[in-house]
């Protein structure tokens, strides 16, 4: 980029940086965990706010949180089914919570005022080793949920409709986590770079638009994953006749 | 400054995978968990109670609504019933009326010609007995007049 007179101090891009934290000899990234552990906090916070009193006249923040309940019960049901749904809510609504608290506050927090030694603040899911670990959460629950509710006939599912099928959707296996984890941090990264590039252009007004562009994109991610989680368990519990 | 540490750096970059994945794992699988006592089971309770109240009152409602209809219908039948006889009534309370009335001219118009037969039959008796009466006395007053006329020769 060189020494541009007009670089403003705040608008500076770094990717790929990290500031590492060593733990013994393992190594993580700070600023992943910073953020990640103020937004479960603030998330938590209003969980905790919302549920100390309720009612069965909702009132206040009663109803956010049984919107949001309502919300992710329909999602499960839809996706998963009638019968078993009730065990993997929690796990849906988790991921959905979790990552659109993390796209959001990734886009609404000005994380960029606070200097780090190296690295900067960001969304969580901004980050490869969250989404990783999120769809490799998603690939052991659906196939925990397939082996739970069907035992080894689980794997009639490979070889479904036809034996044809068995290579493709071995390779289903590997692509699902793939494409959950690359969609989300694609998606988010991309968006994250793109503000930042176009306030390091134009740091005034032009950026806007975009920001909310990112951040319709940022619960749609949330969205997206979540469905497609549920969908995913909802397939591996799914019975063939 | 902006340095695009992408593939294989030593340090950093975009795809640098370390202990962050499991611990971000483990992190959301506690989060799953804490939210599940915290959120999903109160709110789910909660709702779900809320379900079964608003299920159980409308089933309640409905039954109500059933019973104040069937009540509507008796009613409406009683009415009917009534409305009905009351207009027996009140037309057999005309036909009656109507033939008593019927009945009054009847007889009055009876008595009425039976009093102007009898009237009638009174008058001409009494003509007839003054008839009699007028023709014996003029016959005793011819004879008187003639006794006087012979006895006077």
């Amino acid at each position: 980029m060189g020494t541009s007179p007009f670089v403003l101090p705040f608008a500076a891009l770094e990717v790929g940086q990290h500031l590492y934290w060593q733990i013994g000899n393992l190594r993580i990234h700070g600023q992943v965990f910073m953020t990640s552990w103020i937004l479960i906090g603030a998330l938590l916070t209003l969980v905790v706010v919302g549920t100390k009193k309720m009612e069965r006249d909702p009132r206040g923040l009663q109803n956010l949180l049984e919107f949001l309940w309502d919300y992710i019960r329909d999602l499960a049901r839809t996706q998963i089914g009638e019968k078993v749904y009730r065990d993997w809510m929690p796990f849906i609504g988790t991921l959905f919570l979790f990552i659109f608290v993390s796209n959001w506050g990734g886009a609404l927090i000005p994380w960029k005022l606070i200097e780090l030694p190296s690295g900067e603040l960001g969304a969580p899911t901004a980050d490869i080793n969250t989404t990783v670990a999120l769809a490799l959460l998603v690939s052991l629950s659906y196939f925990y949920a397939g082996l739970s509710n069907k035992g080894l006939r689980y794997f009639e599912y490979y070889v479904h409709p036809t034996p044809i099928m068995l290579p493709f959707k071995i390779v289903e296996d590997f692509t699902k986590p793939l494409s959950l984890s690359f969609r989300l941090f694609g998606n988010i990264l991309a968006d994250e770079l793109v503000v930042a590039v176009l306030v390091f252009l134009v740091p005034l007004v032009l950026p806007v638009p975009v920001m909310f562009l990112g951040l319709f994109t940022s619960a749609i991610q949330a969205l997206i994953f979540a469905t497609l989680a549920a969908y995913y368990i909802g397939e591996a519990v799914e019975e063939h006749h | 400054m902006t340095s695009l540490l992408l593939f294989g750096a030593s340090e950093g970059g975009l795809f640098d995978f370390d202990a962050t994945l499991p611990l971000m794992a483990a992190q959301v699988v506690l989060l799953t968990f804490i939210l599940n006592a915290l959120f999903f089971k109160p709110v789910g309770r909660v709702v779900e109670e809320r379900e079964n109240y608003v299920a159980t009152t409308r089933l309640d409602a409905k039954k109500r609504l059933q019973e104040v209809e069937i009540l509507e219908n008796d009613l409406k039948n009683q009415l009917k019933e009534a409305r009905r006889a009351a207009q027996k009534i009140i037309s057999e309370a005309e036909e009656d009326s109507e033939k008593l009335y019927k009945e009054a001219l009847a007889l009055a118009t009876s008595e009425a010609n039976a009093s102007r037969e009898n009237a009638r039959n009174e008058i001409n008796s009494q003509r007839e007995s003054a008839l009699k009466q007028l023709k014996s006395d003029s016959d005793k007053l011819g004879d008187l007049i003639v006794q006087r006329l012979m006895s006077a020769k």
